[in-house]
C-alpha cells in the first residue's frame, strides 16, 4: 500500500513539473509577445502533422537516442562525460574520412559504409579516450577535459572543411562535397528516414538496456557509479570499469556522428553534432537515468526540435524555443523531485 | 615602448575584464562550497538581457544593473535547489547552462544586430596622461577600473578578513564552522548569489563594452562561461591566480587575432580555440599532483629525484575546497 500511494505522489509531482515547464515556456512567450497555444499548435503540427514530418523526427530521434544510450553509461558509472559532443563531432569526421579514402576502390558500397560506421565508431572512441585519460592518469574533471575536447573537435571540424577537404574551388560553411548517392543510407520511399538507422538506434539502446540492468557488468558498473572507493574495497576494478564506460560512451557518440554522415547529411558539415550530446545529456536527466524510458522520451524531444523548425517562418519565432521547453522541463522535473523528498522526510 | 604593443595590452587588460568577473564570482561560490556549473548560460543571458534593457532605457547603468539581477536568480535557483532540496549541483547548474542559453537566443531575436549605448571611456583625469603606463592603466571604461578593484578586494576579503576566514571554513570544513557558530547553508546561499550577482555583470560588460552589441549565435560568448569555470579551478580557488589565468587567455586569443594575417591558410575560427587545449593542458599540469598512480611512480624513485619532482609538482598543484559540492547537514 505504501509502495502505491509513493508511486502515485511521484507522478502527481511530476505532472506538476510538466504544468510548470509548460506555465514558464508560455511565460516565455507572452514576453516575447507570441501566442503560446499557436507556437505549442504549430509544434504539434510541424512533428506529427503528416507522415513526411514525422519521418523527420525519426531521422533527428536516432542520433539522439544513440547519444543518450551512451551517456546512460556514463552517468551509471557516476561520470558526467559533457564531451559527448566532441565525441559524435569525431564519430562523424572519421566516417567521412573512411568514406573519402573508399569512395572510388573497387569495394561494394555496402561494405564501405559498413566500413564508415565502424570507423565512426572508432573515432567516438578514440576522443572519449582523451578524456578518459586524462580523468583517470591526470586527475582532470571530466567535465574540464570533455569541454575542452569539444571546442577542438569543432575547431578540427572548421579546419577539415576550410582546408584539406575543402570542396572544389573554395570551402564554404555549407561542408564537404557530397558523397555519391550509391553512399548514402538507403531510405524508405520518399521519405528522409533510413530502416538501416532506425535498426541501429533501436538495437543500441536494446544493448544498453540488457546491459545496465540485466548483467553483472551493468550491476557492477552501478557500485562503481555509488561509491568508487567502497566498490574498489569490494574487489571491482574501478579504473578498468570507467574505461569501459567511456569507451561505450563513445563508441555509441561515433555511431550517432556515423548516422549523422550516412543517413542525414551525406556529408561534412561545421554543426554536424546538431547538439544531440547535450541534448542526450537532458534526456537521460529527465528520465532519471533509466534506459526503459530513453526511447521513448528521446522521441518527444526530437519532436520538439524538429516542430520548431517551422516557428521562425510561420510566427518570427527563435526555433530556441524547444531548447526553452526541454530546458525548463528537466529543471522542473529535478526542482519538484527536491520539493517531494523535502516533504516525505519531514513527515 | 611600442604603440602597438601598448594598444594591444590595454585591449587584453580590457576583454579580460569580464571573465575576471566570472571567475571570481565562480570562485566566492565555490569557496563556500558549492559547484555552478550555470556560468555560461547565465552569461549569456544576462549579455543579452543587459542590451536588451539599456537599448530600451538609453541607460548602461540598468542594464548592468539587470545583468546582475539575473544572474543572481540564476544562481539562487542553483543554491536553492541544491542547499534546499539537494539536488545533484552538477544536474541543475548544466541544465541551467543550456536554458538560459536558449534563453537568451530566444528573447534576444528582436534585439538582433540592432546599435545599443555602450559604456562610456573614462580615462583617469591626471593618470591617463603618465607615457606608457597611463594608455595601458588609465583610459577604460567604469568595469574594467572595478575589474583591478574585484581582483584586489576579493583576495583581501578571502584572504585577509575574518568573514573571509568563515568563508573559507565553510567550504572546507563545514561542519567545524557550524559548530563555530556560522550558519553555514545561510551563507552558503549569501555568497552564491553574490558570486552569481559578479558573473551577472561579466554579460552586459561584454554586450556593452567588449563585444558590443547582441548578434545572437554568433555574437562569440558561447563558450566563454565555461572557460570562467576552468580558470576557478587554474586559479586554484585563489582570485589573484584566475585573474591572471584570465588575462592569459585574453592575450591567447588577442595572439591569435594578431597572427591571423600571417596564417591565411588556417580558418580564424582555429585560432580561436588554441586556448582550449592550451587549458586542458594546464588543468593537467595543475591536477596531476593530486592522481595516485604519481605518488605511486615516485615512491619508486630514488630520493633525490624524488624530492625534485614532488617540490614541483606541489608548486603547481591547487586542491578544491574539501567539502566542495557536498551538502551540509546537521546531525
Amino acid at each position: 500500500m505504501v509502495r502505491t500511494s509513493s508511486r502515485w505522489t511521484n507522478f502527481v509531482f511530476q505532472l506538476l513539473a510538466i504544468v510548470l515547464a509548460l506555465a514558464f515556456t508560455s511565460l516565455v512567450m507572452v514576453l516575447a509577445k507570441a501566442n503560446p497555444l499557436e507556437a505549442y499548435r504549430n509544434i504539434v503540427v510541424g512533428s506529427l502533422g503528416s507522415i513526411n514530418k514525422f519521418s523527420d523526427v525519426l531521422v533527428a530521434w536516432v542520433p539522439l537516442l544513440l547519444a543518450t544510450s551512451g551517456l546512460l553509461v556514463t552517468y551509471t558509472a557516476g561520470l558526467w562525460n559533457i564531451g559527448v559532443e566532441g565525441q559524435i563531432t569525431l564519430g562523424a569526421i572519421f566516417t567521412t574520412w573512411a568514406l573519402r579514402v573508399l569512395q572510388d576502390s573497387t569495394l561494394s558500397p555496402g561494405l564501405i559504409i559498413v566500413i564508415g560506421f565502424l570507423s565512426g565508431a572508432l573515432g567516438g572512441m578514440l576522443w572519449a579516450s582523451v578524456v578518459a585519460f586524462l580523468r583517470i592518469y591526470g586527475g582532470v574533471n571530466e567535465i574540464f577535459g570533455g569541454l575542452g575536447m569539444n571546442f577542438v573537435a569543432t575547431a578540427l571540424t572548421i579546419w577539415l572543411i576550410f582546408g584539406p577537404w575543402k570542396r572544389p574551388g573554395i570551402g564554404s560553411m555549407s561542408g564537404t562535397e557530397p558523397f555519391k548517392e550509391t553512399l548514402w543510407l538507403p531510405t524508405f520511399a520518399g521519405l528522409r528516414i533510413s530502416p538501416w538507422s532506425l535498426v541501429i538506434g533501436i538495437i543500441g539502446i536494446a544493448v544498453i538496456y540488457i546491459l545496465l540492468q540485466g548483467t553483472y557488468f551493468g550491476l557492477k558498473l552501478k557500485a562503481v557509479g555509488r561509491n568508487r572507493r567502497a566498490a574498489f574495497l569490494l574487489g571491482i576494478p574501478t579504473t578498468q570499469y570507467m574505461w569501459a564506460a567511456f569507451l561505450l560512451c563513445g563508441l555509441f557518440a561515433g555511431l550517432a556522428g556515423a548516422v549523422q554522415v550516412l543517413g542525414v547529411y551525406h556529408r561534412l558539415i561545421p554543426s554536424i553534432s546538431s547538439g544531440y550530446g547535450f541534448l542526450g545529456m537532458l534526456v537521460a536527466m529527465l528520465i532519471n537515468y533509466q534506459p526503459a524510458w530513453a526511447a521513448p522520451v528521446a522521441m518527444f524531444f526530437a519532436a520538439l526540435n524538429i516542430g520548431s523548425i517551422q516557428l521562425p517562418i510561420v510566427m518570427k519565432l527563435d526555433s530556441t524555443l524547444s531548447g526553452v521547453l526541454q530546458g525548463a522541463l528537466v529543471l522542473a522535473v529535478l526542482l519538484m523531485d527536491g520539493v517531494r523528498q523535502r516533504l516525505l522526510r519531514r513527515r | 615602448m611600442d604603440t602597438v604593443l601598448v594598444i594591444g595590452i590595454a585591449g587584453i587588460l580590457a576583454s579580460a575584464a569580464p571573465i575576471v568577473f566570472a571567475a571570481i564570482g565562480e570562485t566566492i561560490i565555490e569557496r563556500a562550497g558549492v559547484i555552478n556549473l550555470s556560468v555560461n548560460g547565465a552569461i549569456l543571458l544576462t549579455a543579452m538581457a543587459g542590451f536588451a534593457v539599456a537599448v530600451t532605457t538609453g541607460s548602461v547603468v540598468w542594464g548592468l544593473l539587470v545583468g546582475a539581477l539575473i544572474g543572481a536568480l540564476v544562481a539562487l535557483i542553483v543554491a536553492f535547489a541544491s542547499i534546499t532540496l539537494k539536488q545533484s549541483q552538477v544536474a541543475v547548474g548544466f541544465v541551467l547552462a543550456l536554458l538560459c542559453r536558449d534563453l537568451a537566443y530566444f528573447l534576444g531575436n528582436p534585439y538582433m544586430g540592432r546599435s545599443g549605448p555602450r559604456l562610456p571611456h573614462l580615462p583617469v583625469p591626471g593618470l591617463a596622461d603618465i607615457p606608457v603606463l597611463g594608455a595601458i592603466l588609465f583610459q577604460h571604461d567604469l568595469m574594467t577600473y572595478m575589474s583591478f578593484a574585484l581582483i584586489v578586494l576579493a583576495y583581501v576579503y578571502i584572504f585577509r578578513t575574518r568573514p573571509g576566514l568563515v568563508l573559507q571554513g565553510i567550504g572546507e570544513r563545514p561542519a567545524a564552522a557550524y559548530v563555530r557558530g556560522a550558519n553555514v547553508n545561510l551563507l552558503r546561499y549569501v555568497y552564491t548569489v553574490v558570486g552569481g550577482a559578479l558573473i551577472g555583470l561579466a554579460g552586459p560588460m561584454y554586450s556593452l563594452s567588449v563585444k558590443a552589441g547582441w548578434k545572437g549565435t554568433i555574437s562569440g560568448l558561447d563558450g566563454i562561461g565555461w572557460i570562467a569555470l576552468a580558470l576557478t579551478i587554474f586559479g586554484g580557488w585563489n582570485p589573484l591566480r584566475a585573474a591572471l589565468g584570465a588575462y592569459f587567455f585574453a592575450l591567447l586569443q588577442w595572439l591569435g587575432l594578431v597572427l591571423q594575417p600571417s596564417l591565411p591558410n588556417i580558418p580564424s575560427q582555429v585560432l580561436q580555440v588554441a586556448p582550449f587545449p592550451l587549458m586542458i593542458l594546464t588543468l593537467l599540469l595543475v591536477n596531476i599532483g593530486n592522481a595516485e598512480w604519481v605518488d605511486r611512480t615516485l615512491a619508486g624513485l630514488p630520493e633525490k629525484a624524488r624530492h625534485a619532482v614532488a617540490r614541483v609538482l606541489r608548486a603547481m598543484r591547487t586542491s578544491p575546497p574539501a567539502a566542495l559540492g557536498m551538502p551540509f547537514e546537521k546531525e
